[in-house]
């Protein structure tokens, strides 16, 4: 049952994101985009990580996706159809990405995996909030930190650079 | 650890997403799509992250913090990048990396 959801979910991810990158359409690939991330969501379901793929729903689905989406309008390009790119291009692009995958699927399928250990981690809510701000052993209060000013910076560099002068 | 399914699995599944990103980022010219290609790298490096996590180190949760950050940080990304993408809209009415060279040399 399991496997065949799995085998489903990778499908979707992988046509929608051939989809996204070689739609004519800005507004479908953005679409495409967001089937992507919700698959992708789905795959930390399957993994029990239950808060990230919360996270992941609500960050990349609906915060980033919908970002891109009011981006597309306010350039006033729904419409737009992409400009078609040359099959050189094409290629060229086709065989480095197609070059890369074969270069790490090789590296993949000669490694082996071991796991260290059987112990399973809590993962509840709960647990993940006290690791987050610990700042005793494995605690990680610092990048949380320094992850709460950047964003800061990051809303007023995105205000500053957008106001009208 | 999804019932029945090998680590490979994902990470293939994961890099070839990447792979599809990557090819995105070289074909676009258009900069929204071309952002697009990039959430879509950064989407397949969460994914191997927590996969790394579930199945090689169940016992700690780095790579799930790590995939948190890797989170906010591609909102923070996006949120800047398309301030940038509608301030060059505004000065050029255009988003064509070809037609944006004003600061080239």
């Amino acid at each position: 049952m399991e496997t065949t959801i799995f085998y489903i979910i990778s499908a979707i991810i992988l046509v929608f994101s051939v989809l996204t990158v070689t739609t004519t359409k800005i507004l479908r690939a953005a679409v495409y985009l967001l089937f992507t991330l919700v698959a992708t969501a789905a795959f930390y379901f399957m993994m029990e990580y239950n808060f990230l793929a919360a996270v992941q729903l609500t960050v990349y689905a609906g915060g980033i996706v919908v970002l891109i989406i009011f981006s597309i309008l306010l350039t006033h390009q729904i419409n737009l159809d992409l400009k078609k790119i040359n099959s050189i291009k094409k290629i060229t692009s086709g065989l480095v990405s197609l070059f890369g995958f074969i270069l790490i699927g090789n590296i993949i399928y000669t490694h082996t995996f071991k796991a260290t250990s059987s112990v399973i981690a809590d993962t509840s809510v709960n647990e993940i909030g006290r690791t987050l701000l610990n700042y005793g052993d494995g605690g990680y209060i610092l990048p949380f930190e320094v992850i709460s000013v950047l964003l800061l910076a990051a809303m007023i560099g995105a205000i500053i650079i957008a106001k009208k002068k | 650890m999804i019932e029945g399914i090998e680590i490979q699995h994902i990470i293939l599944v994961s890099s070839l997403m990447f792979f599809i990103g990557v090819y995105g980022f070289m074909t676009r010219k258009n900069l929204i799509t071309m952002l697009m290609a990039i959430e879509l790298m950064l989407n397949a490096v969460n994914i191997n992250f927590v996969a790394f996590n579930k199945y090689l180190h169940p016992e700690n949760m780095q790579g799930h913090f790590y995939s948190l950050f890797i989170i906010a940080i591609a909102a923070a990304e996006a949120a800047v990048a398309i301030a940038i993408i509608i301030n060059l809209y505004r000065n050029l009415h255009s988003i064509d990396v070809e037609d944006v060279n004003n600061m080239k040399h």
